[in-house]
């Protein structure tokens, strides 16, 4: 039984130790010189703020993080009014026309990005040329094909059958139009939802690595990933700077993760409920 | 106008933009894609050549390594990583473990990190100089660096590693939340009746969990197929073609050789054809052992 015990906490704690140590080597790493660094420093140095420096000066994060920062909040702001809409849509005005609609979008699941990335580019390739502003290496091109998903549907079609309807009616009673009765009572009650969406969506954006890399070419326009990716491939690595780097774009996805542990699982299990 | 009608438009309306918006970023580029499969030519100067492109699939040795190495992937890393996050949850559910919630985010913690970043620091950490042949030289488990990222055979160990470590806590908790609803009084009266650990464990939890199963199974599945950011900034595709997967190798022909739009077109039809495979294999296989 003694022996079982010791088994299982040596197990778990070998798990654990394996899962953060990448993370320790990385925080600590941003702190040392990259010379310590290859030489396999496990203590916390104090070059950090040299490190910044560098990655201010050499390379342009503030730029990358701005980049980031307003493609993901547009398009998160974007897929969940455009997913929650349907949820709602799908779920209220519930019909069978509408029933197999629904199945058919669900489908888009099973395609994968690959799949799609040859068309999708010579579609804003040719966009391109008509419309320019949304066409290759533009903020719009990234955001437009990742406003509407069928799991951001899917997930608030789900949440919307806990939602009483009873509260529709009274809207109705008290004169609200249907828009009216989504926007000033769905909405508001299903704050919850709308948190664990807005975290999935603020990620998977945050971190897109494939069509941004397809469609954003100048470097003016790069987003996070793309520079951590560009500075991982250098040839003569500051690692000291790089780590840095990481930090940097690590840091509000892992923010949003501990201030809000319980939407970020919540929305995550959302999708089997 | 009838009420019934209206609110049947008002539906519609509140769905419009989701239908419309898939209808053109997912459906049409698949129908595009066919159109293009059937193609062939360099950048936009194409010309028909009916299934001419679907024929090289079978000759063309880069496409059979990049799903020969995709397969590998798949069959290695998914079950690896399904059998350790079952252990661990079931670890984890255990009453009078201490410590629970530590081990827990701990475990959970690499799903925070993006697929690019964990990428990178993989590459640091398993270069021929890194920090971990440093630490296996030092523990004398080895006398000579593993060339964990320019050896052809360590490359794909390297890279199942990393996926394993990215993902093994993301689906340890849907098996967590999963087992909080099994009943502890089914346990407990196995543990009467003197089943072993191992027993409990094959004949209660793997059953009563097999929807979940099947449910990580497929996308676990999916998401092997698709691997594209791990390949692209851990090994590049290399050493040689040796990790390449089926999405880099539709990148590299569209994107990085002469682009073939043509024929890589044709490759991410293979993609979606295996997804759909296994799909339906899992949910037979699932099916069956009822």
């Amino acid at each position: 039984m003694i022996a079982k015990r010791v088994f299982m906490y040596l197990f778990l704690g070998v798990a654990a130790f394996v899962s953060i140590f990448p993370f320790l080597w990385m925080v600590v790493s941003s702190t040392n010189p990259s010379v310590e660094v290859t030489k396999g420093r496990l203590l916390p140095g104090t070059h950090l703020f040299e490190n910044l420096l560098n990655l201010v000066q050499q390379i342009d994060i503030v730029r990358a993080l701005a980049n980031s920062l307003a493609i993901a909040l547009v398009t998160t702001g974007l897929a969940l009014l455009v997913g929650s809409l349907a949820g709602y849509g799908f779920e209220i005005y519930r019909s069978r026309a509408k029933d197999v609609v629904f199945n058919i979008l669900l489908l888009s699941m099973m395609i994968p990005f690959a799949a799609l990335m040859v068309p999708l580019y010579r579609m804003f390739a040719w966009l391109s040329v008509k419309a320019p502003v949304i066409g290759i290496d533009t903020k719009a091109a990234v955001i437009l094909p990742t406003i509407a998903t069928a799991f951001l549907i899917f997930f608030f079609r789900q949440n919307t059958k806990m939602f009483e309807r009873e509260l529709i009616e009274a809207g109705r009673i008290d004169g609200l139009g249907e828009l009216g009765i989504f926007l000033r009572i769905y909405v508001p009650t299903m704050r919850t939802t709308y948190a664990a969406a807005a975290i999935i969506t603020f990620m998977s954006s945050w971190n897109n690595y494939m069509w941004p890399l397809i469609v954003l070419q100048s470097d003016a326009k790069k987003t996070i990933p793309l520079l951590i990716s560009n500075l991982g491939s250098s040839y003569s690595p500051d690692y000291g700077m790089i780590m840095t780097a990481i930090v940097i774009a690590t840091l509000p996805t892992a923010l949003v993760f501990f201030l809000m542990q319980k939407h970020f699982v919540a929305g995550m299990l959302g999708s089997v409920k | 106008m009838s009420i019934q009608m209206r609110t049947r438009i008002t539906g519609w309306c509140f769905v419009a933009a989701a239908v419309a918006l898939i209808c053109l970023f997912y459906f049409y580029p698949m129908v595009q894609a066919f159109n293009l499969s059937l193609k062939s030519g360099v950048g936009t100067n194409l010309h028909d050549v009916g299934f001419e492109n679907y024929r090289r699939l079978f000759i063309d040795t880069n496409f059979i390594t990049a799903v020969t190495n995709t397969f590998v992937y798949l069959i290695v890393q998914v079950p690896v990583m399904i059998l350790l996050a079952l252990i661990l949850s079931v670890m984890l559910n255990d009453d009078k473990l201490r410590l629970k919630g530590l081990f827990r985010t701990a475990i959970f913690l690499p799903c925070v990190t993006s697929l690019v970043a964990y990428s990178v620091i993989f590459k640091y950490m398993f270069a021929t100089d890194g920090i971990v042949n440093l630490f296996l030289l030092n523990l004398n488990l080895i006398a000579e660096p593993i060339g964990w990222i320019t050896d052809s055979f360590w490359a794909k160990v390297t890279i199942i590693m990393a996926i394993t470590w990215r993902w093994t806590g993301y689906n340890m908790i849907f098996y967590l939340s999963a087992l909080q609803n099994i009943d502890r009084e089914i346990y407990e009266a196995a543990t009467i009746d003197g089943a072993s650990a191992i027993r409990k464990f094959t004949k209660i939890t793997v059953p009563l969990l097999k929807p979940i199963i099947l449910f990580t199974s497929i996308t676990s599945t999916i998401g092997t197929l698709q691997l594209f950011d791990e390949v692209m900034n851990i090994t590049r595709g290399g050493p040689g073609n040796a990790t390449m997967t089926i999405s880099q190798y539709i990148y590299n022909l569209s994107f990085r050789y002469t682009p073939d739009f043509g024929y890589a077109a044709t490759v991410s039809y293979a993609i979606v054809v295996l997804i759909v495979f296994f799909s339906i294999l899992q949910f037979k296989a699932a099916g069956d052992r009822r």
